[in-house]
């Protein structure tokens, strides 16, 4: 995941381990869900993210391995 | 790759309602997300005062309270940890499991549950339903903070939900008290025993999110809208430059209110101490019981109270801080720090308790998931300056260091030495972690995953229920333990008697004992009083201060009273700051070496950490009154 701050996407898989995997789903972060990227910490990382209804901070190293869809190109593919 | 793939639906079986004789006393858990009111419901059923805040992971641990119903009638309430699934990862998630399960040794099984959810995100939380309920316990389901659902212009069906669910469901704020009589109609034994329901498998969480979805939406649940001061003051908090700016400004503001706002109050309590020593010394006829009474309990644990303000203001900056929700921003901002020696941001909130009292930091250490880092937040925790130390700090600051500027007319130079301290005990703190994980805790990072709550004002009542406990604990811990230690220390200072008179002090028990150990503690400055005091502090820190305030009282100096003046006299500069050194750096707290050794299992590392400690507080305070002393002359 490398969205810009607002800018909203579709989470299509998570690709971590199975534990945290699960942890981050129970969080909101589920495939299918729109995330969006808030204000983090000093120096862009850890950053807030907006998922499910709550807010959610998370590494960049964790981060990154959660694949999305951009919203706003998504109107054909997949 | 996570397994997210589908199954179908499995039926919920109930299992049979639990019959249960009439003697039993039937037990209540609530369950439910962290930061779901659950403890704020358990206060409010059973009148006691389980630590609230708005954080999530405040509860680490179960706890039990008793309410009594109509015909005399009782239940048991359990309060537990938050949790998101009924598969824990850390060691508080573990005791709700193993409660919940029948699997905690000495506790049985509960026979209903209640199961709190937030009622302003309930597509999310409602996660939790599925596997609560296929627990196949009578459960009652809470939808919380209703308020805030009405202030955001939220809304849902209860009785549609109920009906998904095959569970009663109500609305209801735990906070204000609203809608909580149908949660006494059920504490009442009107258990239900959940209808059979379709409910999603458990293990599979996009499925289980979809059926949360689409019941939600079934009970035509509207979202509130998000919440806007949070966004506004996370705008400013977390703000890459006006964040840390605001931070520093506010811990200043805070040392300083706590060193300069504190002293008017201190200097009245100090007043009424000493007038009412005073008083009794002339009302009492002249014996060794009227000298105990006005040197031991009015010099020695008067010397101690004195300090309550102070404590109290730092305890509502520590209140603010906890219930408003600031805390886990700050957690947040202090990651990329944790993360340098190898810990992480939920090791923050831990250490940021510590600053109250280490024990319930170590046990707040429950939260975090990876076993290693927990040691190692268990191991520094002691080195955050708790609130103990306080008055050992503003004692020797104030008799040592004369009032002025320091950093522009605002924050002075007291209060300059005070956050010089403060630092030390953190940057000791870091150190030690750093040590520790690149050795003997070593461990591979683990991902720093924390949900930040919603912002919510402090109510004046948690506030003042807070400083009231706060007063209590500090006052009780004065009448106990202190007492005791000054009361002992006053009768060896008196002790043997010589043609029955007591002796000059330091050919008393207590003088021969404190210049025993005068070898030992003179290259850091310490003289035998000195000595005797920090004996005493091992039963607590603040000990020293009472100790301190009996053996001046004793000694009696007419010309300079006041402990400040004698301790001035007494010491010198170097062995003062030697002295605030060593407080500064040592684990000399019995309760905090007890819980070490409970939530780590052995006796390993407490006492590891205690030498550790306790070598770095020595060689550290000779090295303070050597420079200090050098640089000096
Ligand atoms: N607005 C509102 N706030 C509430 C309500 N109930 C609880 N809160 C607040 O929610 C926060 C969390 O409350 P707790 O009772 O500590 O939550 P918990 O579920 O015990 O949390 P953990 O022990 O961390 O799992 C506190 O700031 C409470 O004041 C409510 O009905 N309405
Ligand atoms: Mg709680």
């Amino acid at each position: 995941m490398d969205l810009p701050r607002g800018r909203e996407g579709v989470i299509l898989d998570l690709d971590l381990p199975e534990d945290v995997a699960r942890r981050l789903m129970e969080l909101g972060f589920v495939p299918g869900n729109t995330v969006v990227p808030a204000r983090s910490a000093p120096g862009g990382d850890p950053r807030v993210y907006r998922v499910d209804g709550s807010e959610v901070a998370l590494r960049r190293e964790t981060a990154v391995h959660i694949r999305i869809r951009d919203r706003n190109d998504c109107f054909s593919d997949e | 790759m996570a397994n997210i793939c589908g199954c179908e639906l499995q039926a919920h079986r109930p299992e049979q309602a639990p019959k249960q004789p009439h003697t039993h006393l039937h037990r209540v858990a609530i369950v439910g997300p962290p930061n779901s009111g659950k403890s704020t419901l358990f206060n409010k059923l059973t009148g006691l005062r389980q630590k609230v805040a708005n954080y999530p992971g405040v509860t680490v641990e179960q706890r039990t309270g008793r309410i009594r119903l109509a015909h005399n009638r009782e239940v048991e309430l359990i309060d537990l940890p938050g949790i998101y699934s009924l598969d824990p990862r850390s060691e508080d998630e573990r005791v709700t499991h193993d409660v919940l399960t029948g699997r905690m040794p000495g506790v049985s099984r509960p026979d209903a549950v209640i199961l709190i959810l937030d009622s302003t995100n309930l597509s999310r939380h409602l996660i939790l339903a599925a596997p609560v309920l296929s627990l196949g316990l009578p459960t009652l389901v809470v939808l919380n903070m209703a308020d805030a659902l009405r202030e955001g212009g939220g809304a849902l069906d209860t009785s549609a939900l109920a009906a998904r669910l095959g569970a009663p469901v109500v609305l209801a704020s735990a906070a204000k008290g609203e809608g909580l009589e149908p949660v006494h109609e059920f504490l009442n034994r009107q258990f239900a025993v959940p209808h059979p329901v379709q409910l999603p498998v458990i293990q599979d969480i996009p499925k289980c999110r979809a059926w949360a979805s689409r019941i939600g939406a079934e009970a035509s649940y509207r979202a509130p809208a998000p919440p806007v001061w949070t966004r506004r003051l996370d705008a400013v908090f977390l703000h890459p430059l006006f964040g840390p700016l605001v931070f520093i400004l506010v811990v200043l503001a805070v040392f300083q209110t706590i060193f300069v706002g504190a002293e008017p109050l201190m200097n009245a309590v100090e007043a009424a101490i000493t007038w009412s020593g005073s008083e009794i010394g002339r009302l009492l006829p002249a014996s060794p019981v009227r000298d105990l009474i006005v040197e031991g309990v009015w010099g020695g644990v008067g010397s101690v109270i004195v300090f309550l303000p102070q404590i109290l203001l730092l305890f509502l900056f520590i209140g603010i801080l906890e219930d408003s929700g600031y805390l886990a921003r700050a957690a947040l901002i202090a990651d990329r720090t944790m993360a340098k020696v190898g810990l992480q941001g939920k090791s923050f909130i831990p250490l940021l308790s510590a600053y109250a009292c280490a024990v319930p930091a170590i046990m707040a250490t429950r939260t975090i998931e990876n076993k290693r880092d927990r040691i190692a937040t268990i191991l520094i925790a002691p080195f955050m300056t708790c609130s103990a130390r306080l008055p050992v700090y503003t004692l020797f600051i104030a008799a040592f260091i004369s009032e002025g500027p320091f950093l522009g007319p605002f924050v002075g130079r007291r209060t300059a030495a005070m956050v010089g301290l403060y630092i030390l005990g953190f940057l000791a703190a870091f150190a030690t972690a750093r040590l520790l994980k690149s050795s003997i805790l070593k461990s591979e990072r683990t991902p720093f995953v924390l949900e930040l709550p919603p912002y919510r004002r402090p109510t004046l009542r948690s506030l003042g229920l807070r400083l009231y406990d706060r007063a209590r604990i500090f006052l009780r811990r004065a009448g106990t333990v202190i007492l005791t230690a000054v009361v002992i220390l006053w009768i060896l200072a008196h002790v043997p008697l010589i043609d029955g008179h007591a002796p000059p002090i330091e050919h008393s028990a207590a003088g021969t004992l404190g210049r025993a150990l005068e070898p030992l503690i003179a290259p850091l400055g310490f003289n035998w009083k000195i000595g005797i005091g920090l004996i005493s502090s091992l039963a607590a820190r603040e000990t020293i201060v009472g100790t301190l305030g009996t053996i001046y009282g004793i000694q009696g100096d007419e010309s300079a009273p006041g402990l400040q003046a004698a301790l001035h006299r007494d010491l010198t500069p170097g062995g003062a700051v030697a002295l605030l050194v060593f407080f500064a750096f040592a684990m000399q707290c019995m309760s905090t070496v007890a819980v070490v050794r409970r939530e780590t299992g052995g006796w390993k590392w407490p006492v590891l950490q205690f030498v550790y400690m306790g070598s770095l507080a020595y060689l550290g305070a000779l090295a303070a009154n050597w420079i200090v002393t050098a640089w000096i002359s």
